[in-house]
């Protein structure tokens, strides 16, 4: 009677009338030899926040860079549920309309702050740069969108015109999410947005992203190692494995009755 | 009317790397109708969390059904999609344990007004209901501002039962509510149910002295060891 795979099918969604805002399927993206990602599909609806878990190496961030657009995969389509989008998989517009959508709808927190910011630039004006890109041009409008963006993340406002290289490491991904959410994208990824803190900072930046989260109503899909912030934040994980997924489910199911073999040995790995 | 049915529901750990399945129940079938109140009773280690769990879908059951009545029509809890299981919990059914897991730097009346927040109440709104509740267990009011992390076991208690009792809930799952209370918030959490049982909302729950609650029982789940288990009858 022994063992593996013994769980069923659940049933598709009744209850939920909503569409997902974000939708992938079959994504795989290979890297010659390699396959980083294999066929792997995820729902996420407005309001919630899909975790990825997986230790290094088993696809999450490139996940999240196809779904950030910054590269096509192999294989798969990606869909938003949003007006003018709808039915259009991303994957196949041309790379100065997948550079709108990435812009406009997608906000995104890179672990390295180096990434996602120019060190040497006001954290105001890294903010700023967003509504450049879209054409805002007046000094009036783009300060004032700082500030709101830097407000709303929590990030002190009497420090706006520092440049990141100065700020604290908590305070550095704030400017990162505020930038993130400059444009009030419907998409947001955190890549490891902690990872690196002090606990206690840690706390108050998880605090911040769940406020907003709660006010914007944004799909959101945050990768960590860290299971303590997946599940302060998510509401439903996805586990995976050499680019495959392992196993989904509700943040706490995962966490304490995981099914899987992997899962398992992964969840009881916490300290 | 039925508010839940449960058919022969089973629970069953596979623990992998011992290669091992652990049978905790099977074949366990009752309902609740609301306003009814069903005490879980059995001898430790019996499964009665698990079962609270598998109904919450924390766990996830092996086997059986348990076809709750939404609002918004029949659904089958143990295979219901993950997505309609969390709308369940933000609207309609509860699960209130022992232990609260507050987080740095959140206040208490926050965490308690958290919930009332995220479905969709504002600031304003749901802040006095937050103090109100907190008032009604009697958590004293120079610690609302303060953070959990720094009270005692009874304090966050006091703040979990807030947190969880809040929000109008049609079936409540309750996991232990009245471990580490003093008297006094025992009576007032005992008060609190049977309002809610009053207003119709069904109850399961584990209790360690279920003489507190003795008068709210309409029903018990006894539950043995595994594979010898049975229901008292409960109407419907």
């Amino acid at each position: 009677m022994i063992l593996q795979g013994e769980t069923y099918p659940l049933d598709a969604p009744r209850l939920t009338t909503a569409t997902p805002l974000l939708r992938a399927a079959g994504l795989t993206k290979r890297y010659g030899r390699i396959t980083a990602v294999d066929d792997v599909s995820l729902d996420v609806y407005a309001g919630e926040v899909l975790g990825i878990v997986g230790e290094s190496g088993s696809g999450k961030s490139t996940v999240m860079r196809l779904l950030n657009l910054e590269e096509l995969p192999d294989a798969g389509a990606y869909h938003l549920d949003l007006p003018g989008l709808e039915g259009v998989n991303l994957f196949t517009l041309d790379r100065f309309a997948r550079r709108e959508v990435q812009t406009l709808q997608i906000g995104i927190v890179y672990q390295n702050p180096h990434l996602g910011l120019r060190m040497r630039y006001t954290s105001s004006g890294n903010v700023a740069e967003r509504l450049l890109i879209t054409g805002e041009r007046r000094y009036a409008s783009l300060r004032a969108a700082a500030r709101s963006s830097l407000s709303a993340s929590e990030f002190p406002l009497d420090r706006m015109d520092d440049p990141p290289r100065v700020l604290s490491g908590g305070m550095q991904q704030r400017v990162q999410l505020a930038k993130a959410i400059a444009l009030s994208p419907r998409i947001v990824l955190l890549d490891e947005p902690t990872t690196g803190l002090d606990v206690s900072v840690q706390a108050t930046v998880l605090d911040t992203l769940k406020r907003l989260q709660r006010e914007r109503r944004m799909a959101i899909v945050i990768v960590s190692h860290d299971l303590g912030v997946i599940r302060t934040l998510a509401d439903r994980v996805m586990v995976m494995r050499g680019g495959r997924v392992v196993e989904t489910g509700l943040t706490d199911q995962v966490l304490e009755d995981p099914q899987d073999a992997y899962t398992q040995q992964l969840v009881h790995a916490k300290l | 009317m039925t508010l839940l049915r449960v058919e022969n529901y089973a629970k069953r750990f596979h623990i992998h790397h011992l290669d091992r399945a652990i049978e905790v129940f099977e074949a366990l079938t009752f309902t609740i109708a609301p306003g009814q109140f069903l005490l879980i009773s059995g001898p430790n280690g019996v499964g009665k969390s698990t079962l609270l769990r598998c109904l919450y879908r924390t766990y996830l059951p092996s086997a059986g059904t348990a076809l709750y009545q939404s609002l918004n029509g029949a659904i089958d809890l143990a295979r219901a999609a993950d997505v309609d299981i969390a709308l369940l919990r933000r609207e309609e059914i509860g699960f209130v344990t022992q232990f609260l897991r507050p987080r740095p730097r959140v206040s208490a009346l926050e965490l308690v007004a958290e919930p009332l927040l995220a479905s969709g109440a504002g600031l304003d709104d749901a802040r006095p209901q937050a103090e109100a509740i907190l008032d009604d267990f009697g958590l004293k009011t120079d610690l609302w501002a303060a953070y959990p992390t720094t009270f005692s076991g009874g304090e966050q208690q006091k703040v979990n039962l807030a947190r969880a009792l809040l929000r109008p809930r049609r079936l409540l799952l309750l996991d232990e509510p009245t471990a580490s209370l003093d008297a006094a918030a025992r009576a007032s959490l005992t008060r609190r149910l049977g309002e809610l049982k009053d207003q119709g909302v069904a109850m399961i729950g584990i209790f360690h002295h279920p003489e507190e609650v003795r008068d709210l029982v309409d029903g018990e789940i006894q539950l043995n060891s595994v594979n010898s288990m049975e229901t008292d009858d409960v109407a419907d």
